[in-house]
């Protein structure tokens, strides 16, 4: 019984398993599933069934998402299924290591999506400095060409797929999946006004689905283990296995891939190794930097979306960025709202000139010169730049760890005040 | 119509706009930035924020941006609500924290969209204390001037720019708050209508650089409704004057013509009025010098002049009324008219067609209305430039359907491109070289002028086998295609124009005919362009026989004794040869000009005229429209409007009048006047703002003594700041304003509904009444081959020098070129030509800069003329280019930019 379906082939000591090996090991059933008359409404309804939710961040239903794409004789004959890799999130790196560890597992997922929604063209969006998952994707992509599963006519199907590597150039904002959309048109990387979704006008005004590299690879599982081994997998609410990744200053940091539902403690004390000696936990952001800070108090909540929602923060990536108590919370919001700042795109106004200023005042409170007018102003912009007033989700993202932070850390932002220095600098 | 609630009024709306426009339609003042009447709605600068509650027992409401969220029927929304006022307030201080405050030393200043939001949006206290971001600004030419750091970041430009007027040289770089617009490297902006950049701009990045040069506030302009004279278009614009001197002009809307935009031609192409080559004074020629004239000799002048034995020739870039008067000063059969009789036989046939049932010609926004466009022959960019940029427009049309299949609002801009991409509704160009319209065309054929025509009345005949047949087996396969779009289309366009004689305009008249035929029995759209601001009224005036060649002739057989010119040079207009012997042969030559030409050389006696900011005037443009413009300022010599010389009239309406019962086709031009009883309690309509300064001082250094304002006993218009708001009858405003709208957006408030007409304005009077129906042309024999070293000939324009008077303008001069020769590389070889070269052209001889072009038919060569003083006349369809020994003068061609050059990829 298969327990851990992303990663049972990732050995980081050795490279990745090339695609007989792959095979070997129950890889591209799928396909040959597919070849032997498994239909697109087929896998559609599978994936429905699986109940899978999307790894990227927002927890959108995948098959739902799917089912958007215009199919039959009048919806345009092009379509594309992108795959994001253009992992940025702070402490996320979970991606990474799907691609870097079993290239072929992705590749497996990006046939089964394509040959739902009937795309003959494939792309795969990676971020640029993930040079070493490059080159395990396109040895892995030539490999797949050689045995004639991608390509045209591939296993007799009739079905096409051609899939394109591209590197990104490297913008946080092209994991917003518009603007992912216009970089990959060679356009400036700024989301798109929705509707028309890409869905439905993506790439080159075409039909599109933009799937998370974590989404993908949960696809080969779903069809060759079947929809209720799937559902056996959890542990939780919602379902199927997941990558969760714990950074900061744990005595193992890492990513390992668990059941949905486990709790947080779990997480931090038994795979991470728990606070490295000496440290106590201050606090956490539980799905990368754009989520609200967690306390302790938190830890025995699990890890599904519903539950951490419920304590207003989001599971999103599912990588926790732990905050221990000799770092400066202001600090560790302070770098968020830098990157944030730097990564906007500069279409809307809140995000781009709200954002600067934002990181002006954490400077400022780091070099001992914060005011009480300044910490006003941050919490003028938790709600300047909250959701529903900017162009995409850039902005509110980062006001969850600028809300929280306020919020769980008020009196470390008041000491910088009044002590004109960040105390815990030696 | 639908209905929706705003702050608690109910409002009759149009459920296809958004919200942004209909508060504004109904005068509602909601800030914004980013969205543009004409561009539309990105979501951008998140000025516009609202209140919209789902129904009426939601009491929490969300923000919405008014810009993106459609007005549909049952909306409740709230620009009054606290949160929206104070986000709203927010987005303007995020705006100006990095604004460097510098309104006195901007020329933005006093009519600036962000003055006016950041008042409007209560925001008024700095907090902002960190480091402002900087930026370095770049040359970007004679027109524009680039102040980076004055940047908000809206967008609007390169919306503008590029996605509007398909620019490729101004781009949005770089990201967060580090956004930049500007070019690759520094350089001249390439567009021929950059110059709306000032206009477009909300705060003052980009200005107009001309009038920096001299600069003035807007209250302190002193400006009345005027037209462009730049071109046959008829743009309505706004010049400003101050201290005697014209400063600027600006865009005036008119809803049919030129809507939110001009050319740089017409933006920038002014400056001659106040140039020292204007002629001043009334002077007679005494041995080789001039003479100043007394009253009483200018009287006896004009006697000797009406006598028996003299002719006029009138001219296409004077008023009507200027024509007129000579007409009549001289009779109708001594009228002549004055452009080349190539010309002359043009306008026969543009005349006859403009009264065909057959026909209709379509304004610039019919135009942009267009989803088939094919251009016959005409360069339109160069010609009748805001022509080409509501032909971009048109080929959007596919997109718009598309959108509309899939329920996306038109308005939604950046969604809308981004579901079309690269769909455009059809533009195909049969063209004797590349053109700047290329970038959107579906098909392009190069071809020799003959081929063209022979490919226009093939198209024709494709489309209706009752159009007479001709062959054009090279292209049949482009035609047969282009045939088909048009048959297909809901509102095909064919445009072509006088600029290489009149067959291509018979061959476009054949297609538009077969398309009629063909489909119902609406008219068909048929743009013929000709080349100035007043072609058609020159054209309506003079008996079709009277020509320009004839009128040379009585003078060169002694047939005529004198001749009146009212503002032209002949030159110009005919061969060198015939006008001299023409002038020379004739006993007085007496010459009515703005400026000194090779014509004014010849003269005797030299009356001076005012240029069109100087008098009013009326001018029918390309599709039969009579414009009025106005007088702005006086002139400050002793120049006169040329019929004021010449004629009796007190007054131009006099004029006017006479002109609708006397002249042939003028009947409507009495509609353009203003209305019947346009006072209030006797007050003028005044054309300095109310907040005009300095009135009092203006002239100390010559007296402190303020005198007297100057009246206007001509006018509904008066030289001062008192008198009834102008703003009462928009047809008669220069300059919008309202209270709290200081800038050009101040437009709305006087549009019947955003994009929409003006309130109680006009939009000119449509002279052409459909009276005939006419029958096809016969295809012409076939035209001379070249033979030896001939090639066949293609007379080229630009926008930047082949109007004469803009032509004069120092910006336009910088960027003009000299006269070239333009070839393919290979005729270009076998002729020992190299780039930049300079050759000698026959007939002439004259020097002319070799060009050579990859979007040229072999066999072909395309002749600029320049401000040469070379005549197009001389030329009779080939000619033959040789190696000079000559060197090319300082200006060569280096202008010119690379898409002049080198082929579109289609």
């Amino acid at each position: 019984m298969v327990t851990k379906p992303l990663t049972k082939n990732i050995d980081m000591s050795r490279p990745p398993l090339d695609i007989a090996a792959y095979e070997a090991n129950e890889g591209y059933q799928s396909l040959h599933a597919i070849a032997k008359g498994l239909s697109p409404e087929d896998v559609l309804q599978l994936v429905k069934d699986s109940g899978l939710k999307g790894r990227g961040g927002a927890g959108f239903p995948t098959g739902l998402k799917w089912s958007f794409v215009p199919s039959g004789d009048n919806s345009p004959k092009q379509k594309y299924l992108v795959v994001n890799a253009d992992e940025m999130e702070p402490g996320t790196f979970k991606d990474r290591l799907l691609m870097e560890g079993d290239p072929h597992l992705l590749l497996e997922g990006m046939l089964i999506a394509a040959y739902t929604i009937q795309a003959s063209k494939a792309y795969i969006f990676l971020r640029g400095e993930y040079t070493v998952s490059e080159q395990a994707l396109r040895k892995a992509i030539k490999e797949a060409y050689e045995k004639g599963y991608l390509g045209k006519n591939i296993l007799g199907t009739g079905f096409d797929l051609d899939i394109i590597m591209h590197t990104s150039a490297g913008r946080y904002i092209c994991g917003e999946e518009t603007a992912l959309l216009n970089a990959l048109e060679g356009k400036r990387a700024n989301p798109r006004a929705k509707p028309p979704f890409p869905q439905v006008s993506g790439l080159w005004g075409k039909p599109t689905i933009v799937n998370n590299v974590e989404t993908i690879c949960n696809l080969p599982g779903i069809l060759t283990y079947g929809v209720d081994w799937y559902h056996g997998l959890t542990k939780g609410n919602d379902h199927g296995t997941k990558l969760f990744g714990v950074s900061g200053k744990v005595k193992t940091p890492g990513c390992w891939e668990l059941p949905l539902g486990l709790p947080i403690r779990e997480l931090i004390e038994n795979y991470a190794g728990g606070m490295q000696d000496g440290l106590e936990l201050r606090g956490f952001l539980p799905g990368g930097g754009s989520t609200d800070f967690m306390l302790p108090e938190h830890l025995d909540i699990t890890l599904d979306y519903d539950e951490i929602a419920k304590v207003g923060s989001r599971l999103a990536t599912g990588t926790m960025i732990i905050l221990d108590d000799k770092t400066c919370p202001v600090g560790m919001v302070g770098n968020l709202m830098k990157f944030f700042a730097h990564e906007s795109c500069g279409f809307c106004t809140p995000c781009r000139d709200g954002l600067p200023w934002v990181d002006q005042i954490f400077r400022d409170f780091e070099n001992g010169l914060g005011s009480e007018k300044d910490l006003q102003i941050l919490h003028d912009h938790v709600t300047y730049l909250g959701p529903g007033r900017t162009f995409c989700a850039l902005a509110p993202g980062a006001t969850a760890p600028l809300g929280s932070g306020l919020k769980h850390f008020k009196e470390d932002f008041e000491k910088h005040i009044t002590e004109k220095r960040c105390s815990y600098k030696h | 119509m639908a209905k929706i609630v705003i702050d608690g009024v109910e409002y009759e709306v149009n459920p296809d706009n958004n919200l942004l426009q209909e508060c504004l339609s109904q005068g509602l003042d909601l800030p914004y930035f980013c969205w543009h009447p004409s561009m539309g709605s990105v979501g951008a600068c998140r000025q516009c924020a609202v209140k919209q509650y789902r129904d009426e027992d939601d009491k929490e409401g969300m923000l919405v941006m008014a810009c993106m969220t459609p007005a549909s029927d049952g909306a409740i929304i709230s620009l009054e609500d606290e949160q929206a006022k104070s986000f709203r307030s927010d987005v303007i201080e995020s705006l100006m924290i990095s604004h460097p405050h510098d309104c006195p030393v901007c020329e933005e200043g006093g009519e600036c969209h962000l003055q006016d939001m950041t008042q409007m949006s209560g925001h008024n206290y700095r907090r902002y204390d960190k480091k402002k971001r900087t930026h370095r600004n770049q040359y970007l030419g004679p027109f524009i001037n680039h102040e980076m750091n004055r940047c908000i970041t809206c967008y609007r430009c390169v919306r503008y720019y590029d996605d509007y007027a398909g620019g490729t040289d101004l781009s949005a770089q770089a990201s967060h708050h580090h956004v930049y617009f500007g070019r690759h490297e520094e350089g001249v902006l390439e567009s021929e209508f950059s110059g709306n950049l000032v206009e477009v701009c909300p705060t003052g990045v980009f200005t107009d650089k001309a009038f920096s040069q001299h600069y003035s506030r807007k209250w302190d302009l002193q400006t009345a409704p005027s037209v462009c004279v730049g071109c046959s278009v008829g743009c309505n614009t706004a010049p400003g004057e101050r201290y005697g001197t014209l400063r600027r002009i600006v865009n005036r809307y008119n809803s049919e013509v030129n809507g939110y935009f001009l050319c740089d031609r017409g933006r920038f192409g002014f400056d001659y009025v106040n140039s020292r080559e204007r002629l001043l004074e009334p002077v007679k020629r005494v041995d080789n010098t001039g003479e100043l004239l007394a009253d009483d000799e200018i009287k006896a002048v004009i006697k000797e002049f009406s006598r028996e034995g003299t002719i006029g020739i009138g001219s296409p870039r004077a008023s009507n009324e200027s024509n007129f008067a000579l007409k009549t000063m001289v009779g109708d059969e001594n009228f002549f008219a004055g452009y080349s009789d190539s010309e002359s036989e043009s306008m026969a046939a543009v005349l006859t067609l403009a009264s065909d049932k057959a026909f209709h010609s379509p304004s610039v926004r019919k135009i942009e209305e267009a989803d088939a466009v094919l251009i016959l022959g005409e360069d339109v960019t160069n010609v009748a430039p805001r022509i080409a940029l509501a032909l971009r427009q048109s080929v959007r049309n596919k997109a718009m359907d598309l959108a509309s299949e899939s329920r996306i609002p038109q308005w939604q801009d950046a969604a809308v491109r981004e579901l079309a991409q690269h769909e455009r509704s059809p533009l195909s160009i049969l063209s004797p070289a590349v053109s700047r319209l290329d970038d959107i065309a579906a098909d392009r054929v190069i071809e020799s002028l003959p081929a063209l025509v022979a490919m226009g009345h093939q198209i024709a005949n494709k489309i209706s086998g009752s159009a007479p047949a001709a062959t054009s087996p090279e292209h049949d396969a482009v035609a047969e295609k282009i045939a088909a779009q048009l048959k297909g289309a809901k509102r095909p366009l064919i445009v072509a124009g006088s600029s290489n004689g009149s067959e291509l305009i018979k061959a476009a008249a054949n297609i538009a005919r077969a398309l009629h035929e063909d489909g119902e029995d609406a008219a068909i759209d048929l743009c013929l362009l000709v080349p100035e601001v007043n072609s058609i009224g020159m054209g309506l005036m003079a008996a079709e026989e009277n020509s320009l060649g004839v009128a040379l002739d009585k003078l060169s057989s002694g047939a005529a004794k004198r001749v009146i010119v009212l503002e032209n040079d002949l030159y110009r207009r005919a061969a060198k040869s015939q006008v001299d012997s023409a002038l020379d042969k004739a006993e007085k030559v007496l010459v009515l000009d703005q400026v000194t030409t090779a014509t004014t050389a010849k003269a005797d006696v030299i009356l001076p005229v005012t240029a069109f900011s100087e008098h009013e005037a009326t001018y029918i443009n390309y599709e039969g429209r009579a414009q009025l413009s106005f007088q702005v300022h006086q002139c400050q010599k002793m120049a006169q409007p040329a019929w004021r010389w010449i004629s009796d009239a007190a007054h131009i309406d006099d004029l006017v009048e006479r002109c609708c019962s006397e002249a042939p086709g003028f009947a409507k031009l009495r509609d353009v006047l203003p209305g019947e009883n346009p006072f209030i309690a006797g007050m003028k309509v005044p054309r300095q703002s109310h907040r005009y300064s300095g009135r009092t001082a203006m002239i100390a250094n010559v007296n402190v003594h303020e005198p007297k304002q100057m009246e206007d006993k001509e006018s509904i218009m008066s030289f001062s700041m008192e008198g009834i708001s102008a703003q009462k009858d928009p047809s008669i405003m220069a300059s919008p304003w309202a209270p709290k709208w200081n800038s050009n957006q101040s437009i709305s408030k006087f549009q019947d509904e955003v994009n929409g007409e003006l309130k109680q304005g006009h939009v000119g009077s449509l002279l052409f009444e459909k009276t005939a129906s006419g029958s096809y042309f016969d295809v012409p024999a076939v035209a001379a081959q070249p033979s030896g070293k001939q090639l066949h000939l293609a007379l080229s324009y630009q926008i930047f020098g082949s109007d004469e008077l803009s032509a004069r303008a120092e910006p336009i001069r910088e960027r003009m070129t000299d006269a070239y020769v333009g070839i393919c590389p290979e005729d270009a070889q076998s002729r020992g030509l190299a780039q930049g070269d300079v050759a000698t052209i026959t007939p002439t001889g004259a020097p002319v800069v070799v060009c050579i072009r990859t979007g040229v038919k072999p066999g072909t060569a395309l002749l600029y003329c320049g401000d040469a003083n070379i005549s197009p006349a001389e030329f009779t369809g080939l000619l033959e280019i040789e190696k000079s020994a000559a060197q090319a003068t300082s200006r060569g061609i280096s202008s010119l930019i690379v898409s002049d050059f080198q082929e579109e990829e289609i």
